[in-house]
C-alpha cells in the first residue's frame, strides 16, 4: 500500500543501512472544518530511516507530523508504529506519544523550569525514572548536545539554536522510536540554524529515525533518504534526493524547487542536483 | 538654522515628541505639587464654609472620640483579620478547583463543567449580602441537629462561597492565558491531561494572576464587614454599638481609616508586582 516498500536491510540513499518498518501511515485524512488539510496520504518509513517533508506552506506537512502523534485527531486512515496499530479505538494515547518525539517550530520550552527540569519532567513523571537518575541522564544528553553548561538557566536566558537543542534534548530524554521535526530552523536567526541542523545530523549518524518538516532544501538533500515533495494535501513525489530534487517526474515539484531556487533558499547537495538538470 | 530648516527631519520630530512629554524631572513636581494643593484648598473652603460643616465636624470628626474608640476599634478588627485569613485560604483553594473542573474539555466532564458554570453564574450574580442572610439566618433556622448558629462560622463559609466564584474566574483566564502549544508540547512527551494542567499549565497561569487575585483579595477584605449584619460582633458591630451609645458618628471614620491603613499597602504591593512582572517581560522579550 506505501508508495515505498521497504524491506529489512535495505541500504538507504544516505549510505545507512535501514531496518524494519518504523512508521506507515494509509490513507490519512485530516481536515480543519470546511478545510481538507490532508488527502488521502500514504507514507512508510523504516527504522534508521530520514524521510524529509518538503512543499509550501500550508501543504499540510506541520499537520501530518502533528497527526503522525495524534495531538490533532484524524478523520480516516490507519497509523502504525512498530507494527502496532495506534488510531485503534482503544488505543492509549499517553503511551503512544511516549514513543513518538515531536520538536515544534517555536521550541515550545516550558518557560518556568530550568533547562534541565524541562528535560527531567516526562521522565520523571510518564517514564517513573528517580530522580536522580533522571537528572544524570538529562545531563549526559545535554553534554552531548553541548548544553551541560545551561541546564540550570531558564529558556529565556538561552539563544534560539540553543532553546531549540535544548527541546531536542528533551524529546530524546523519553528514547523515542521516532522523531518528527516539524520545521524546527524556521524561527531561528539565519546564523543560529547551522547548530541546530548539525545537532540533527548527529542523531541521522546515530541512527534515529526521523520525520522531518524543513524548508532548507540543502540540509534535506544532504541528510534524508527519501523527500516527499507534499502539495495540497497529498504526497505528489516520494524518491532518493537525488531523483526528486535531480530529476523531478511532476511538473509541480519542479515549480515549486524552481521557487525556492529564485528566493535564495537552496544549497547543499540539493542545488548541485539541480544544476545538473539544468 | 534647524528652526527654519531642519537638519534631520526626524530628529526634529523627536524633539517636539520629547516636549510633549517631558521627563519628570523636578519641573514636573513642582508642577504636580501646586495643582494638588490648589485643588485641596478649593476644596477644603468649600467644605469649611458650607452651612452644614459645625455639625458634621462635631459628629464625625471628633478627636476625642477617635482617641478613646481608636484602640477598641482595632481590637474589634482582628474578628475582620481572622474571618479574612480562614476565608481567603479557602478561597484560594476552592476557586482553583473550579476553574480546573471549567477548563476540563473531554465531554465526559460536561456535568463537572455546567456545575462549575452555574456556581460561578450564582454566586458572582447575587449581592453577597443576600448569601450572607440566607447561610446566616436560614441554615440555622433549619434546625438540623449538629448544625451551628455561630455567625463566625457562617461568615466564613458565605464569603468563601461569594468570592471561590471571582477567583474561579481569575484562574481561569490565567489559564486561558497560558498558550495551547504549552498542553501540547507536554502531552506530545507522554504526559496526561492531569499531569499536563499540574506541571505545565497551571504553575504558569497562576504565576500570571496573582496581581489580580490580590486585588480580589481587597474586595475580600472590605466584605468581611457585611457579616456584621448576622450577628457577627466584628469592626463595623463594634461601631454601631459605640455610635448608638455616644450619638456620634466618628467612630465609622475610625473604621474607614483602619480598612485604608490595611487595603492601601495592598494595593501598593499589586501595583509593584504587576510593575515588576512588565519589567521582566520586556527583559525576557527578544
Amino acid at each position: 500500500m506505501g508508495r515505498c516498500p521497504v524491506k529489512g536491510s535495505a541500504i538507504g540513499a544516505s549510505g545507512r543501512s535501514l531496518g524494519d518498518e518504523a512508521l506507515r501511515i494509509e490513507g490519512l485524512y485530516k481536515s480543519f472544518g470546511d478545510l481538507q488539510v490532508l488527502k488521502g496520504i500514504d507514507l512508510v518509513v523504516a527504522e534508521h530511516e530520514v524521510v524529509c517533508l518538503i512543499g509550501a506552506s500550508g501543504s499540510g506537512k506541520s499537520t501530518l507530523l502533528r497527526c503522525v502523534n495524534l495531538l490533532e485527531p484524524i478523520e480516516a486512515g490507519r497509523v502504525v508504529v512498530e507494527g502496532e496499530e495506534i488510531t485503534g479505538r482503544d488505543t492509549n494515547l499517553d503511551h503512544v506519544r511516549r514513543r513518538i518525539g515531536i520538536v515544534f517550530q517555536a521550541y515550545n520550552l516550558f518557560p518556568h523550569m530550568s533547562v534541565i527540569d524541562n528535560v527531567t519532567l516526562a521522565p520523571r513523571k510518564v517514564l517513573r525514572r528517580p530522580k536522580a537518575q533522571a537528572h544524570d541522564e538529562a545531563l549526559t544528553l545535554l553534554r552531548r548536545f553541548g548544553l551541560d553548561e545551561k541546564a540550570d538557566q531558564y529558556p529565556d536566558r538561552l539563544s534560539g539554536g540553543q532553546q531549540q537543542r535544548a527541546a531536542i534534548v528533551r524529546a530524546l530524554a523519553m528514547e523515542p522510536d521516532l522523531l518528527l521535526l516539524d520545521e524546527i530552523t524556521s524561527a531561528l536567526d539565519p546564523e543560529l540554524v547551522a547548530e541546530v541542523l548539525e545537532v540533527i545530523r548527529e542523531l541521522a549518524v546515530s541512527g534515529m529515525t526521523m520525520v522531518i518538516a524543513t524548508h532548507e532544501m540543502g540540509f534535506a538533500g544532504d541528510i534524508a533518504d527519501r523527500i516527499c515533495f507534499l502539495e495540497q494535501g497529498q504526497i505528489l513525489e516520494d524518491g532518493p534526493p537525488s531523483q526528486v530534487f535531480g530529476d523531478p517526474r511532476e511538473a509541480r515539484t519542479r515549480e515549486f524547487l524552481q521557487r525556492v531556487i529564485e528566493s535564495g533558499r537552496m544549497g547543499g547537495e540539493a542545488a548541485k542536483h539541480l544544476r545538473l538538470t539544468e | 538654522m534647524s528652526e527654519t530648516k531642519p537638519a534631520h527631519p526626524s530628529r526634529s520630530r523627536r524633539i517636539s515628541e520629547a516636549l510633549r512629554h517631558p521627563p519628570p524631572g523636578a519641573k514636573a513636581v513642582a508642577i504636580a505639587t501646586t495643582s494638588t494643593i490648589v485643588l485641596l484648598v478649593v476644596v477644603g473652603f468649600v467644605v469649611i464654609n458650607s452651612p452644614g460643616w459645625e455639625r458634621v465636624q462635631s459628629s464625625f470628626f471628633d478627636f476625642d472620640v477617635f482617641g478613646e474608640r481608636f484602640e477598641q476599634l482595632v481590637y474589634a478588627f482582628r474578628i475582620n483579620i481572622q474571618i479574612f485569613l480562614i476565608s481567603q485560604a479557602m478561597i484560594l483553594v476552592c476557586g482553583l478547583l473550579l476553574a480546573v473542573m471549567r477548563s476540563l474539555e473531554s465531554p465526559v466532564f460536561f456535568p463537572f463543567r455546567a456545575a462549575a458554570t452555574i456556581y460561578i453564574d450564582v454566586f458572582r450574580g447575587v449581592p453577597s449580602i443576600l448569601v450572607i442572610f440566607l447561610l446566616g439566618f436560614g441554615v440555622p433556622a433549619l434546625r438540623i441537629p449538629g448544625t451551628t448558629n455561630d455567625p463566625f462560622f457562617w461568615a466564613v463559609v458565605a464569603l468563601t462561597l461569594i468570592w471561590s466564584a471571582y477567583v474561579a474566574e481569575v484562574y481561569r483566564a490565567g489559564i486561558e492565558s497560558v498558550h495551547p502549544s504549552q498542553n501540547a508540547a507536554a502531552r506530545s512527551l507522554g504526559l496526561s491531561a492531569t499531569q499536563s494542567m499540574r506541571y505545565v499549565v497551571l504553575p504558569q497561569a497562576v504565576r500570571r494572576v496573582i496581581p489580580p487575585l490580590l486585588n480580589d483579595s481587597i474586595g475580600l477584605l472590605k466584605d468581611t464587614a457585611l457579616v456584621s449584619f448576622i450577628g457577627a460582633v466584628e469592626i463595623f458591630r463594634r461601631a454601631q454599638i459605640v455610635q448608638a451609645a455616644t450619638f456620634n458618628f466618628t467612630v465609622y471614620v475610625i473604621v474607614a481609616i483602619i480598612f485604608l491603613l490595611l487595603t492601601i499597602p495592598m494595593a501598593r504591593f499589586v501595583d509593584w508586582l504587576v510593575a515588576r512582572d512588565r519589567r521582566r517581560q520586556w527583559a525576557g522579550a527578544r
